[in-house]
């Protein structure tokens, strides 16, 4: 692990935050909340964990930090979330699938697409149990 | 200024969130909220990413919004939250409220053009070296990573078909890479191409999928995690083009 993941993380994501209009006071947040899910990712995929997991975790935690911002700062949630989880989407597997169609290897293609498709579905799973948790800690008239 | 009335309100707070990417049941329940903080406590909205349809119990006939072009705009999305919150605390008034919709929704409230294409141009390094990529490989990564990214915007504005755009833009940031690779200018392909269509990914969509497929929105869920997936696909049918070249 080292200080150049953190920083570029931060960066990448505060750079996401800009081309989706987050407002200005917003982005280092974004940045934040881009960098701590990367940080986790990358701390269980170095632990040893499968990076489904580690992609699952990581993407629990982005949302549970958004949601947290998104109420001190009375924002949609949205804000922090849409940024915080793009390092996290399985671009290198889904350009190795790619790579593989193209030369017709279509038994190593489907394998790597098999895991970008497994990775989305775990990005997707995290954003889906941080929302059990805000419904289950709601407090009236947050959103 | 004439006769404004609840639904007005409404639909032009819908309508904005809509258009600026907010997920389809935040514009549904802050239709809702607007309606009942006016003293519309039976009002029914039905949203779907195309289209509005809003009816108040009591008060006329429902009336539809068609939603054409929808872009990310979170500034907008928040700026509307926060109205909406001022309308449902009282400190509004129906008047008020319309005349700050209505200003907000011809005030260009996003990030200049050149802004955002530093930023796919910053952002696209960073991903090379957090995918461990060599530090050589960071700017031709940038370079390719904002073109593509403008050549998304400019062929979006002369062709309407967001997928053939998106398309274009990956191929654009593939040709860059491999011909800055060819010149010389950075060592691995690979990386820098992944690196150059970080930009691309339709993150919104995805979030905004799931969220929507949670509230219960199953059609605006499912039709949001296609346009996600053609857009994914686009992406990838670009490089593929090059990869086969």
């Amino acid at each position: 692990m080292d200080i150049k993941q953190l920083a570029m993380s931060f960066i990448a994501t505060a750079a996401f935050g800009l081309i989706f209009n987050v407002p200005k006071n917003l982005l280092a947040h974004c940045g934040f909340v881009g960098m701590i899910g990367w940080f986790i990712y990358l701390l269980l995929v170095d632990y040893g964990l499968d990076s489904v997991f580690a992609t699952f975790f990581a993407a629990f935690v982005v949302a549970v930090g958004s949601q947290l911002l998104a109420r001190a700062y009375k924002t949609p949630m949205t804000v922090f979330s849409v940024s915080g989880i793009i390092p996290l989407v399985p671009g290198g597997l889904a350009y190795e699938a790619m790579r593989h169609v193209v030369v017709n290897d279509y038994n190593m293609a489907i394998q790597l697409a098999a895991k970008a498709f497994m990775l989305s579905g775990a990005i997707a799973m995290g954003l889906v149990f941080s929302e059990v948790i805000n419904q289950l800690t709601k407090t009236k008239g947050s959103r | 200024m004439e006769d404004i009335h609840v639904a007005d309100v409404c639909l032009l707070a819908g309508k904005i969130m809509l258009q600026s990417g907010a997920e389809t049941y935040r514009v549904e329940d802050t239709m809702v909220r607007i309606a009942a903080a006016f003293g519309m406590p039976h009002s029914h909205s039905y949203v779907t990413p195309t289209g509005i349809i809003f009816a108040i119990d009591g008060a006329g006939p429902a009336r539809l919004i068609r939603i054409a072009e929808r872009s990310t705009d979170l500034q907008k999305v928040t700026l509307v939250n926060s109205i909406s919150r001022q309308i449902s605390n009282g400190e509004l008034s129906l008047a008020e409220a319309y005349a700050q919709l209505k200003q907000l929704e011809n005030k260009n409230v996003a990030y200049p053009l050149i802004w955002q294409m530093i930023a796919a141009f910053v952002a696209s390094g960073c991903f090379v070296v957090m995918f461990s990529g060599a530090w050589s490989d960071v700017l031709p990564a940038c370079f390719a990573g904002g073109l593509g990214f403008s050549g998304l915007y400019y062929v979006h504005r002369l062709i309407k078909t967001k997928f053939f755009a998106e398309f274009f833009a990956a191929f654009l940031a593939g040709v860059t890479a491999v011909a800055l690779v060819k010149i010389g200018f950075g060592s691995n392909v690979d990386k820098i191409i992944i690196g150059s269509v970080m930009p691309l990914v339709p993150g919104m969509l995805i979030t905004n999928a799931v969220r929507d497929l949670m509230a219960g929105h199953l059609v605006a869920g499912l039709s949001k995690g296609a346009e996600a997936f053609l857009t994914a696909f686009a992406i990838g049918t670009g490089i593929a083009v090059i990869l086969a070249m």
